[in-house]
């Protein structure tokens, strides 16, 4: 009968929604096409534009815009054309961009595997021999910062904006009620523990439904116990890396903190894009916080008079008692990305790189990420701190970036997508006590080099 | 609920026409057939073909046979996520057809009051899924929520980090969201029910209960079949609302075949293995809703009004 087929077709169609969604958002979020495709016969490169993608959201997105304005001010017969997008969409888009070749010529990002898997399409320009001929504009920002934009010893990418290095934050207030001192060792953290669970006080506020945040403990217990190498040689692809005995142990101690109350109740439903994590830390009812630098503008912003009635502390991570990593070393973002797409025209890349040499992070630009409370990547940039009222915390960010002896960088960004994400879902699962350090190494290992 | 409406809404004369399959009603189906082969077959046929190749969106598309699926076959997270995908359909059934049933049966009365709570019920519907998901996510907040505000230590719980309580929220808010759907077919199809038969109900002296259970009950059978139909086979495909909710934790409690495949395809850039469970899935659905409508007897096209 008819109605029969007719409702038959209606569950097909329903049936198939989301496949087709997936299929579809595919080919959708295509974004603006390039503009310098259509013009160029004409002046001769007059009036070519370069086109930009990066995160929009407070503070960056006003940064990174003044910056582009400027820059085309300057430069009047050609310029750069910006598009700013939201942050989860962000990656999202870029990535269906390049493969679709709708690149922007400037494309933002993280470094590291995003940057690889780039890398291995061919579709970003290798810009070595562009930095040995302007040694200038590579020795002016710090060298670390080249790391994650170098594959298989070829630079793919100028390093731009603000070093973020992840810092444990704590609040003063609560030290001071509770009557104790700030950890020096990791022995002492888990003396702290007992003493604020006595009190009362969640010792670590953590948004673990984000699961990056959690990792963020990972690396710093991988590193302090087993030095950088430890990681290194996961990120290198050697075969079982993660069953290191160090690995296991930073693993073991992970869930030994979290079975002591470490963190606090009902951390798995906090989440960091709320910012619940830090409230909870300006709030008094967590003492302390591992969290990105730029958690400082955030609390400045939300937290009423907390960070300016200096009740905010910060450290770097201390070591661990008998552990083999540097105490020095840190972990986070060491910079931002510009990479130039290989699919745009030759007076497009020009443009690019003319921005790269005069636009990006000039004088103007290092002062306003510095109100924003980050620090440029460019070397003696701490001589604009003077007169900042943040000029305490940027002299610590910039001491902990310039004397680490490894400034690694954080490892779902290293490490390709495909990795990543299976290194959070079993992040999230050793955080859950649903596996142990051993199920953990061995998941993680089947993914390796991948 | 379109079956129910065109059986009972044919005449003679169309029905006849249609028997002998002649007219102009085929004709009417082509813009219909067209979307559908645009949007719905021929995606189908890219996810089909893009299931038996690797592309991580970036580069070339390269075929590698039956990789992806001999992956996804063999990756214990698929059992997982078909079992958890099972459960929340049966559970959401089992919590939204009795309460839409009763709620559809109870806003069927004609009474003033009734209509306007109509109107009320009605109101979740509206909201887009992830603003009620970003909504209750801001409400269960361990310290910042609605059990922190009201000083309710019972509404304090770890409602999205233990696996059980993000279960059971993610039903929760689903029915929340749906009920009010599926009640609004229901009290359609009560009002469809013929007032005579209640009057010889209550000529025989039968009750209020006994009413529902002999009368209202049998007559919804095929409202039931539609509505469930159309819970099972969308809870399957349920994404929006879980991913921002609970986005499939914790660890992987609530991650949904959906969740899976967004997650295995844009996170971590595996279109082939996503392409193999969005075929997974379109299988799954077929078979439920072929079932559901075995369910439904052999003979659809008996009337429902029997001795009225």
């Amino acid at each position: 009968m008819d109605s029969r087929a007719t409702s038959r077709r209606t569950f097909l169609g329903l049936s198939m929604g989301l496949p087709l969604t997936a299929a579809m958002a595919a080919c959708g979020t295509s974004g603006p096409a390039r503009p310098g495709g259509g013009t160029g016969a004409g002046g001769g490169g007059g009036g070519a534009k370069a086109t930009y993608w990066f995160l929009s959201g407070p503070p960056g997105e006003a940064v990174r815009t003044a910056a582009v304005e400027r820059f085309n001010k300057a430069d009047p017969n050609s310029g750069i054309e910006l598009t700013a997008v939201q942050n989860d969409a962000y990656k999202t888009k870029i990535k269906t961009a390049i493969g679709a070749g709708q690149a922007p010529t400037i494309i933002w990002g993280w470094g590291g595997g995003g940057l690889r898997s780039y890398v291995r399409a061919g579709q970003v320009e290798d810009l070595t021999s562009w930095f040995d001929q302007n040694a200038a504009v590579k020795d002016r920002l710090f060298p670390g910062a080249f790391g994650a934009a170098t594959i298989g010893g070829k630079i793919y990418a100028m390093p731009c904006e603000t070093v973020q290095p992840i810092v444990l934050f704590y609040n003063k207030k609560v030290f001071e009620k509770v009557g104790v001192q700030p950890p020096q060792s990791y022995g002492d953290i888990l003396d702290l523990v007992k003493k604020f669970n006595a009190a009362g006080v969640a010792p670590f506020s953590l948004g673990g439904q984000s699961r990056w945040t959690n990792m963020m403990w990972l690396e710093f217990l991988f590193d302090r116990i087993g030095g950088s190498e430890v990681f290194q040689a996961v990120f290198d692809g050697e075969k079982d890396a993660w069953n290191h005995p160090a690995s296991i142990e930073a693993l073991t101690r992970m869930q030994e903190l979290i079975q002591a109350d470490g963190f606090v109740k009902g951390f798995s439903s906090v989440t960091a894009d709320s910012n619940a994590d830090q409230a909870l830390l300006y709030t008094g009812k967590a003492a302390m916080m591992l969290h990105g630098s730029w958690s400082y503008g955030i609390q400045q912003a939300q937290g009423g008079d907390f960070v300016s009635g200096g009740g905010l502390g910060w450290m770097n991570f201390p070591p661990v008692d008998g552990g083999k990593g540097d105490p020095s070393d840190t972990v986070g973002n060491p910079g931002q990305y510009l990479s130039i797409s290989s699919k745009a025209t030759p007076e497009e890349k020009e443009i690019a790189k003319r921005f790269f040499t005069t636009g990006v992070l000039d004088d103007q630009e290092q002062k306003e990420w510095i109100d924003t409370g980050g620090v440029p990547i460019v070397k003696g940039s701490d001589g604009l701190f003077a007169g900042s009222e943040d000029a305490e915390f940027l002299n610590f960010i910039y001491g902990v970036a310039g004397n680490a002896k490894v400034f690694a960088q954080s490892w779902d960004q290293a490490l390709s997508p495909t990795a990543a994400e299976v290194l959070l879902d079993n992040i999230a699962k050793l955080f859950q006590l649903s596996i142990s350090p051993q199920q953990f190494a061995t998941n993680m290992n089947a993914v390796i080099g991948q | 609920m379109s079956m129910s409406a065109t059986t009972a809404g044919r005449t003679p004369s169309a029905a006849a026409r249609e028997a002998r399959g002649g007219g102009v009603l085929p004709w009417l189906a082509v813009p219909a057939l067209l979307s559908f082969v645009a949007f719905a077959v021929v995606p189908l046929i890219g996810v089909l073909l893009l299931s038996f190749t690797s592309w991580d969106t970036l580069g070339d598309i390269r075929l590698s046979g039956l990789d992806s699926w001999w992956d996804v076959l063999t990756d214990p997270g698929l059992p997982h996520a078909l079992w958890v995908t099972f459960l929340v359909t049966a559970a959401s059934w089992a919590v939204q057809t009795p309460a839409s049933i009763l709620i559809g049966v109870f806003l069927a009365g004609r009474q003033r009051y009734r209509e306007l709570l109509a109107v009320l019920y009605f109101i979740p519907l509206l909201l887009s899924s992830a603003a009620i998901a970003i909504a209750f996510k801001a409400l269960l907040d361990p310290n910042f929520g609605l059990g922190a505000g009201l000083h309710l230590d019972l509404l304090n719980q770890d409602w999205l980090g233990e696996p059980v309580l993000a279960f059971s929220v993610v039903i929760f808010v689903v029915s929340w969201q749906f009920i009010p759907f599926h009640s609004l077919l229901y009290q359609g199809g009560v009002r469809q029910i013929p007032r005579s038969m209640y009057e010889a109900a209550a000529l025989d002296g039968a009750g209020r209960v006994r009413t529902f259970f002999s009368i209202t009950l049998p007559q919804l059978k095929y409202t039931i079949i539609t509505s469930s139909t159309l819970m099972i086979v969308g809870s399957l495909t349920f994404f929006d609302l879980i991913f921002v909710l609970t986005a499939g934790g914790p660890g992987d409690a609530t991650r949904v075949l959906a969740v899976d495949m967004y997650k295995r395809g844009f996170q971590a850039n595996l279109m082939g293995a996503a392409c193999v469970i969005g075929v997974i899935l379109v299988l799954l659905g077929l078979a439920l809703a072929l079932l559901l409508r075995r369910l439904g007897g052999r003979d659809p096209g008996a009337s429902q009004l029997e001795g009225a």
